[in-house]
């Protein structure tokens, strides 16, 4: 069973899009979507939620206004700023607290509560396109790395229980903590960028990200038609990386169109940026075919 | 010698969990007696440093030896600072793969 | 209003891509046009774009560090208590042995309150950078996470800090609502909100809202590709009474000019007025 990834670096490249329209491609797979913060896939798969399970992100610190001595010590050793004090009560505000637990440890007058809280909830449900495993962590959310790697360890799981070949993973934005946890040790990484200039700078930091995981990384360039001359200079990028150019897809208003209706392109009749999609696809199923990856780490 | 190895579930009919920190359980398999030890591996949903947190249950189960796939670059640290000998590319079913490692051995 | 009133304003989005780095910076072009003493900072520091449309003259560069433990063997007792506190694995004990994973550390300060023996010193360790210059009369200040580390907070906080307690400060937040994101919008005297009216942005916008409204922080919103579609997303900004400051259209001539990494009103200046209008309704808003 094999993991692929899809990931951007810039946000609003079309992760989803392309992950839905896999999902529609791809058979024996099972589906995670691990931009937990702000998921999106779900709109295009309209699941039936089996299983749902809350989420610790970790623990927080509360201070007990009975035992409270209003020493302050708290405020002296936060270094996140999250303790408060507010007419001589002294509080931990929970967006800021940063779950380290120092403050509770020291408290001279064992005044703060240092508990797990819940902070978001998880879901095993089932679509069209089969298992599909999300989430919802709180705003604020300390930890999304951790719901994301939970979220993952549960597909691994149940893909090996019901014996499938490949989980395609939704990613987030960006190169911190939650795509961290979506890359470190996933089979390959597919990277949608754009051609645009803020797209090859964002292209560059992520395809920085999975060589230093040791992932390995293909790209499909969307809204390619937007810009040739951006798309000609992303793949110079790409190959002076090493990185295999597996995919092109036309700018296609169809996408929106696909949104509004909660469906995949591929599964709207004769959108021409569905031939690229399934060229896509083409292109990527030998390399997550069990036992066939040749992919080389650059 | 006690044997520890990275397992997808907790019989000794398991397959060995190639991603050592993500393993869901892990054996401790006495070589004497073939006898084994399941635990489940806390360390699975952490987001970083489950690779040392894996080794640090082997090591307080008393492995001296432990079969798995492969190792990230944190719990390779850790392995060697506990002094622990690993073998690596290990795959198939737990017995098999014990039974494997002191075939070798003798 | 010139110059003498300090505001704080962040540009955020539940969903990336939505046109929160295009909006910065040019209304950050268009308030110092209209003699404002302003600040762009960019915040988005997993991705930072803005600099690739201001091009600015980089003046000083500062590291971000984290205070990581270094442990001195031989006062070391093994007595574990750094590992007992560490919420974030960075330190275990192996029998006898105490191993540190700075990439794991969150900078706490725990492990070295608690050694016993003042084994633990804590050394500075670099996980980021604040570049600081000018873009014309823009000041430009800009963090940037170090590849492979995951924590976004400390260069975000790192970045807010070393832009200018005076004029208007706008912040481009990173997207999503996570810490990062909420690192970028507290304190604020105002949060834009840029989304576009596609279900993924309003999905995402519900959730933007959720969270600003727990932060208790004032927000309006842009609506950016607006379309024939956009009546959910005005239905919804009608039935939760948020305002929208600015709707702009779906224009393709935008998206080529935004791809050539070129400022919209400079290349198209019939949108100046547009963002004009919208530095008027900010400094209404947020003052």
């Amino acid at each position: 069973m094999k993991e692929l990834v899809v990931i951007s670096g810039k946000g609003g490249t079309g992760k989803t899009s392309v992950v839905a329209a896999l999902a529609t491609l791809a058979e024996d797979k099972l589906l995670v979507d691990c931009d937990v913060d702000a998921a999106n896939l779900y709109l295009l798969l309209q699941p039936q939620v089996r299983q749902s399970e809350p989420f610790s992100g970790g623990k927080q610190a509360w201070i007990d206004p009975d035992l409270c001595s209003a020493c302050g010590q708290c405020g002296e050793l936060c270094r996140y700023g999250a303790v408060r004090c507010s007419e001589e009560i002294w509080s931990v505000d929970p967006l800021a607290c940063e779950g380290c637990g120092v403050c509770a440890w020291f408290c001279p007058d064992d005044a703060i509560r240092f508990e797990p809280v819940i902070n978001g909830e998880w879901f095993t449900s089932n679509t069209r396109h089969g298992t599909l495993i999300h989430a919802r962590l709180q705003a604020g959310g300390e930890n999304s790395g951790k719901l994301v790697t939970l979220l993952r360890q549960r597909a691994s799981g149940l893909g090996e229980l019901l014996n499938l070949e490949l989980i395609i993973a939704d990613g987030s934005p960006g190169v911190g903590c939650q795509v961290i946890a979506s890359l470190s040790g996933a089979d390959l990484a597919l990277v949608v960028s754009e051609p645009t200039l803020s797209g090859i700078h964002d292209f560059g930091r992520i395809a920085d990200l999975t060589t230093h995981f040791t992932v390995p990384a293909v790209l499909c360039i969307n809204k390619w038609d937007i810009n040739p001359e951006m798309t000609a200079r992303l793949e110079e990028e790409a190959e002076r990386r090493g990185i295999e150019v597996v995919g092109r897809v036309r700018y296609d208003s169809a996408f929106t169109r696909a949104q509004r209706r909660g469906l995949s392109l591929v599964e709207c009749d004769g959108e021409p940026a569905a031939e690229d999609l399934k060229g896509l696809w083409k292109n990527i199923q030998p390399l997550v075919v069990d036992g066939e990856t040749t992919l080389k780490i650059v | 010698m006690k044997i520890g190895v990275s397992a997808k579930s907790g019989s000794m009919e398991a397959e060995v969990e190639s991603r050592f920190g993500r393993c869901a359980f892990f054996l401790i398999v006495d070589s004497e007696n073939m006898r084994f030890e399941a635990f489940s591996n806390p360390a699975t949903s952490m987001s970083g440093g489950a690779g040392p947190r894996t080794v640090q249950e082997f090591v307080n189960r008393g492995a001296e030896v432990i079969l798995t796939g492969h190792v990230g670059p944190k719990a390779e640290s850790a392995l060697s600072a506990a002094n622990l000998e690993v073998v690596t590319g290990v795959s198939g079913k737990v017995k098999e793969a014990v039974e494997a490692f002191l075939a070798e051995k003798n | 209003m010139n110059g003498s009133t300090s505001m704080l304003i962040a540009i955020a989005s539940g969903k990336g891509g939505t046109g929160k780095t295009t909006i910065a910076v040019n209304l950050a072009v268009v308030l110092a046009q209209m003699g404002r003493e302003v600040a762009y900072v960019d915040g988005d520091v997993e991705a930072p774009n803005g600099h690739l449309f201001f091009k600015p003259r980089i003046d000083a560069r500062f590291p971000v560090d984290l205070p990581v433990p270094d442990l001195d063997k031989e006062i070391c007792n093994s007595c574990g208590k750094c590992a007992e506190i560490c919420q974030y694995g960075a330190i275990i004990r192996l029998g006898e042995q105490i191993l540190i994973f700075p990439d794991l550390c969150h900078g706490c300060g725990g492990c070295r309150l608690v050694c016993p023996e003042g084994a633990i010193r804590e050394n500075p360790r670099p996980i980021g950078v604040v570049e600081e210059g000018e873009a014309g009369s823009v000041g430009f200040i800009q963090g940037c996470l170090d590849i492979g580390h995951p924590l976004a907070p400390p260069v975000i906080r790192a970045a807010r800090q070393r832009s200018p307690n005076r004029g208007i400060r706008l912040i481009d937040a990173p997207p999503g609502t996570a810490c990062a994101a909420v690192q970028a919008v507290e304190g604020t005297d105002y949060v834009l909100l840029v989304a576009e009216p596609t279900p993924f942005g309003l999905n995402d916008l519900r959730l933007s809202v959720e969270m600003l409204r727990s932060m208790q922080l004032p927000f309006g919103l842009v609506i950016n590709r607006a379309d024939d579609g956009s009546g959910d997303m005005r239905r919804y900004c009608a039935a939760e009474q948020i305002d929208i400051l600015l709707e702009l259209p779906d224009d393709r001539r935008v998206a080529e000019v935004y791809s050539r990494g070129e400022l919209m009103v400079e290349a198209l200046p019939e949108y100046r007025p547009a963002f004009v209008e919208l530095g008027n309704q900010l400094e209404r808003r947020a003052a």
